[in-house]
């Protein structure tokens, strides 16, 4: 596992490919946008996961930030998608940040149900909430780009999907940046054992704080972007579930690397897509045997394939 | 004083069939360290089968009161069979792997199952009402319960007996004991810690159809009942503390009462009530109300 990544790829091959993703057909654009949005919750939760975390309730932060799109607007008027996007974000990272005073003491299985319970109460909430449309939820009003109102539906969508790859890419480094930082590679460390980084004199909880906030934050934006997309905000994207698929997003695409989980979760995204149009009694039977194949074939994600082929070239970099 | 005495009744009639259920993933837990989101499956599996079968005992006029050994002979056909394909067929390949993943592959085998269920039983509501009127009524003041409320209840006390017993008073049960607190220094003196997973999983998987099976009679057996009973369960053996028997009795009375009190006195806080709970308990206790405090590791 390198701890970043041949930065020039990030800088320049990230958003050549996500520049052509500009160019994909009509059908495929929504999936784009959907696969950013989701993959930016999968960034976050690799990140969790380098730590030896794993959140079940992501869908907390990523359904925070949905609904605050859905909400802000009605308040304030604001209708740029990509202020909306960076506000929920801020305001998913303020609440990850207020949570994680509690979530940063806990380990292991403890975590994951700590996520899950917040997720639950938040999912109770809204479910209970008339005024935000109960299990229904609400529309999300018409965004505007730069001040540019798009007419048509798709030039919407190519728009949404420009935002969505500017907000991934910047993820992207950032976080490329941060797994570089000497508290970035500290995750590995506090996997393997905290009480010795407690010895170093670094504060395992101030980096796993850090790294609810950042995770918190992306899932925020992740959600906005998913809500503008779809049009459409309900508590589903907060429940269990949702949550489930994100972790299982993550074991797919694997932990290596930072573009990892934007490909598992266009793969994801794909798989789903055809999982329903052509096997619609079977999807979630689909989903759950590919999660198993991978857990058992290919513990590594699908990063480990690219690996495994770059392995003849440079020697063996990478741990596993 | 009558909303209280009907929080109360309705709470413990609450708290026995989630305490068969959760008993199922706690033992599960506990032996096995697998945090068993397949179990909501069981459950439902349970559900469905036990309604089918009920239909079809009373439409076949067989005696009545065959249909509750019915059920008994359900969920335990049915753990057999979960216990078979899921433990033996797919878990013993993932020990050794980390915690999380094990949740992950039962999490996988969870959503395969809800596709399974629509297919055998598709998207219809079942019911199977008839056992649940066949004991009658029972008037405490002005409230009417039946009396299948009331034996649900006893199933529970039995069971909870019946587990205390066996771990305690028996030679294998003592020798699971064992297998719970240190499966390593288990196995190093000679007890076959495989065989007692693939029991524990049987027995588990047994207990949680078991819960559906008789929680039938009293639901509409539909999509998505396996889904809601297990963010129960969850939230009770977290509370009680996982793997832990005595959690799972006092965290199923928790959830129990304080579901049937949000009910009865604020029906807005029903959902997240339990979590709410779940969440003060972990901050206080963090391993729950009947763990103690692992020693860390250096």
């Amino acid at each position: 596992m390198s701890p970043a990544f041949r930065s020039n790829l990030l800088q320049i091959g990230l958003p050549v490919i996500l520049a052509l993703g500009l160019f994909m057909p009509d059908w495929a654009i929504f999936l784009g946008i959907i696969s950013l949005a989701k993959g930016l919750v999968v960034l976050g939760l690799m990140l969790l996961w380098r730590t030896g975390l794993v959140s079940f309730g992501q869908g907390l932060f990523y359904g925070a930030g949905a609904y605050m799109v859905g909400i802000l607007p009605q308040y304030l008027p604001i209708t740029d998608a990509l202020l909306l996007v960076l506000i929920s974000a801020v305001a998913a990272g303020f609440l990850a940040f207020a949570l994680g005073f509690l979530l940063r003491r806990y380990r292991e299985i403890f975590f994951a149900m700590l996520c899950l319970a917040f997720s639950m109460i938040f999912f109770g909430i809204l479910v209970k909430s008339e005024s935000l449309g109960s299990t229904d939820g609400f529309n999300v009003v018409e965004t505007s780009y730069l001040g540019f109102v798009p007419e048509e539906p798709i030039v919407m969508q190519r728009m949404l999907y420009i935002t969505a790859a500017v907000v991934a890419w910047f993820a992207c480094l950032f976080v490329n940046r941060y797994l570089g930082s000497t508290m970035g590679r500290l995750s590995r460390a506090i996997k393997d054992n905290e009480l010795r980084v407690e010895y170093l004199g670094f504060s395992a909880k101030r980096a796993v704080h850090f790294k609810i906030v950042i995770a918190g934050t992306m899932a925020g934006a992740g959600g906005a972007l998913a809500a503008i997309a779809i049009g459409h905000v309900d508590p589903e994207m907060v429940w269990w579930i949702q949550s489930g698929e994100f972790v299982f997003v993550t074991i797919l695409s694997g932990v290596g690397n930072v573009i990892a989980p934007l490909l598992g979760s266009v793969v994801f995204e794909i798989l789903r897509t055809f999982a329903i149009e052509y096997a619609p009694q079977a999807w979630q039977f689909v989903v759950g045997g590919c999660l198993l194949a991978v857990i058992m074939f290919l513990p590594g994600g699908l990063w480990s394939l690219i690996e495994r082929s770059k392995e003849g070239k440079d020697d063996g970099n990478s741990s596993r | 004083m009558l909303t209280a005495t009907a929080i109360l009744i309705d709470g413990l009639i609450e708290a026995s069939y989630l305490f068969l259920v959760a008993l199922g993933l706690t033992l599960i837990f506990g032996v096995m360290k697998i945090l068993n989101v397949a179990h909501g499956s069981f459950y439902a599996f349970g559900a469905y089968a036990s309604a089918t079968a009920i239909g079809w005992w009373f439409a076949s006029g067989f005696p009545d009161y065959g249909s509750f050994a019915l059920m008994f002979a359900i969920a335990i056909g049915l753990g057999i069979i979960f216990g078979l394909l899921l433990e033996v067929g797919l878990l013993k390949r993932m020990y050794g792997k980390d915690e999380v993943i094990i949740v992950l592959v039962t999490f996988a085998s969870f959503l395969m199952l809800e596709d399974v269920i629509i297919w055998i039983w598709g998207g219809n509501a079942y019911f199977a009402f008839e056992p649940y009127s066949l004991l009658g009524d029972i008037q405490f003041g002005t409230l009417f319960y039946s009396n299948y409320d009331l034996a649900l209840i006893g199933l529970a006390v039995a069971l909870a007996a019946g587990t205390w017993l066996l771990l305690n008073r028996t030679a294998k049960g003592r020798l699971l004991l064992a297998v719970i607190h240190d499966t390593e220094m288990a196995a190093a003196f000679g007890i076959n810690v495989k065989r007692y997973f693939t029991v524990t999983f049987i027995i588990g998987a047994t207990l949680g159809c078991l819960g559906g099976a008789v929680m039938a009679p009293k639901i509409s057996v539909a999509p998505g009942i396996g889904v809601e009973v297990i963010v129960l369960a969850f939230a009770i053996v977290v509370i009680g503390g996982m793997g832990s028997i005595w959690g799972a009795i006092i965290g199923a009375l928790v959830v129990g009462l304080a579901r049937a009190a949000a009910v009865h006195l604020l029906p807005e806080v029903e959902l997240f009530v339990i979590y709410a709970v779940m969440t003060l308990v972990l901050i206080f206790r963090p391993e729950g109300l009947f763990m103690r405090q692992k020693a860390r590791k250096i």
